[in-house]
């Protein structure tokens, strides 16, 4: 298989079959806490394909080139979640300074994206070995946080759509919100394990 | 007084799961088996003790500017030293657990303690209030795994619950039906306090 073909694979894999939020449970608060406008989720979601993409490439080099050859493996916790945050806190103040309107679309959602458990999750399974032993090389690593924020980013923009018009209807008063919002989630995933079959 | 009052708080009047509606990634992922779910419950739980003694012991010197990333430096020392004492100690656990250990260090209801109480309060009620919301995040996990597992597998904690002609309800245990158990659990909950 060409790099097109791998990469097509990858894609479909991590925006249909394993997604982060509906498969893997990741990123869970802001899918529930960001869904219910759609320039909001908007918003966040292009926030969090721009965090884990980053994340993705400083977290592989920082495990390869200065972990790995110091033997310093069992800090890869400490060390990740200290680059996210860093890389947070930098992407801020480089948006806040060059783009002041991109900044306050962004803004609020930036300093959220830390504590986002797909941002760190994706860092931790570019390092983790797949099914046959070998691990992503970068650029690869690279990719997969990408097509992983695209994957959580269109489930997002989804949810948004849908509960905009379910704000309408009519349900009963402790339904209304989380629990809702929650049959929502599992009755999209359902859906989305329809493209469990699918196998290259 | 004040102690006991801080320690049964989480349990049930600002449950993190279901009132304060925090740590949802956990909740919905190790709730597969009551096993599992006493195992994140009873980590996150200890995580959460030690980063609010040490969070509360070191307010007074922590300079306000950085203070979200000293508690993350600190929260994820105690989660590595989880981690690496599970893989250590029970590996079954911890494999079944896998990326949710590492977690921990972004699971909101531990940040959130440590921001809105253990900065503020005195190592007693700190260690208190860690128990407290500990205990309810595992009951929590455990009424979730509860229901999941007795549909989904017929047992509970691996022991025979339903007679053997019963059919497994298998989609209870995929992740549709994680959502959908809590979605039906959280209303349940509302309803009960409407009546109130």
């Amino acid at each position: 298989m060409g790099f097109l073909g791998q990469l097509f694979t990858m894609a479909i894999s991590a925006i249909l079959i394993q997604n982060f939020v509906l498969s893997r449970f990741l990123g869970l608060c802001p899918y529930l806490g960001v869904s219910k406008k759609m320039d909001s989720a908007f918003g966040m979601g292009m926030a969090v394909i721009f965090v884990m993409t980053m994340a993705s490439a400083f977290c592989y080099l920082i495990y390869q080139y200065i972990l790995v050859p110091f033997e310093l493996e069992y800090l890869q916790t400490l060390a990740f979640i200290l680059t996210i945050a860093a890389l947070v806190q930098f992407v801020e103040m480089f948006i806040k300074k060059n783009s002041p309107a991109l900044y306050k679309s962004l803004g609020v959602y930036l300093p959220l994206i830390t504590t986002n458990c797909a941002v760190l999750g994706v860092a931790i399974l570019n390092i983790t070995p797949l099914a046959d032993g070998t691990r992503y090389n970068f650029i690869w690593a690279v990719l997969n946080g990408f097509l992983s924020g695209v994957g959580f980013t269109f489930v997002l923009l989804a949810m948004a759509g849908i509960r905009e018009r379910l704000e309408m209807a009519e349900m009963p008063k402790s339904m209304r919100g989380m629990p809702s919002g929650l049959i929502l989630a599992g009755t999209m995933a359902l859906a989305f394990y329809g493209f469990m079959g699918m196998k290259f | 007084m004040s102690f006991m009052k801080e320690l049964t708080k989480g349990i049930i009047k600002e449950n993190p799961t279901f009132v304060i509606v925090l740590g949802m990634c956990p909740t919905l992922a190790t709730s597969t088996s009551v096993n599992n779910a006493i195992g994140m419950g009873l980590a996150a739980t200890f995580v959460l003790i030690c980063s609010n003694i040490f969070i509360s012991l070191i307010k007074n010197i922590t300079p306000d500017k950085i203070r979200i990333p000293v508690y993350v430096i600190v929260i994820a020392a105690f989660v590595s030293i989880v981690d690496m004492s599970m893989a250590a100690y029970l590996p079954a656990l911890h494999k079944s657990l896998g990326l949710f250990i590492p977690l921990i260090v972004v699971n909101c209801i531990i940040m959130g303690r440590a921001e809105a109480y253990a900065n503020k309060n005195n190592v007693i009620n700190s260690i208190a209030d860690g128990i407290g919301m500990g205990l309810g995040f595992t009951l929590a996990l455990c009424l979730v795994a509860t229901i999941r597992e007795i549909l989904g597998n017929g047992t509970w904690l691996n022991i025979r619950v339903m007679p053997e002609t019963y059919d497994p309800m298998l989609i209870t245990l995929l992740a549709p039906g994680a959502f959908i158990t809590l979605g039906l659990l959280m209303g349940l909950m509302n309803m009960l306090k409407e009546k109130k």
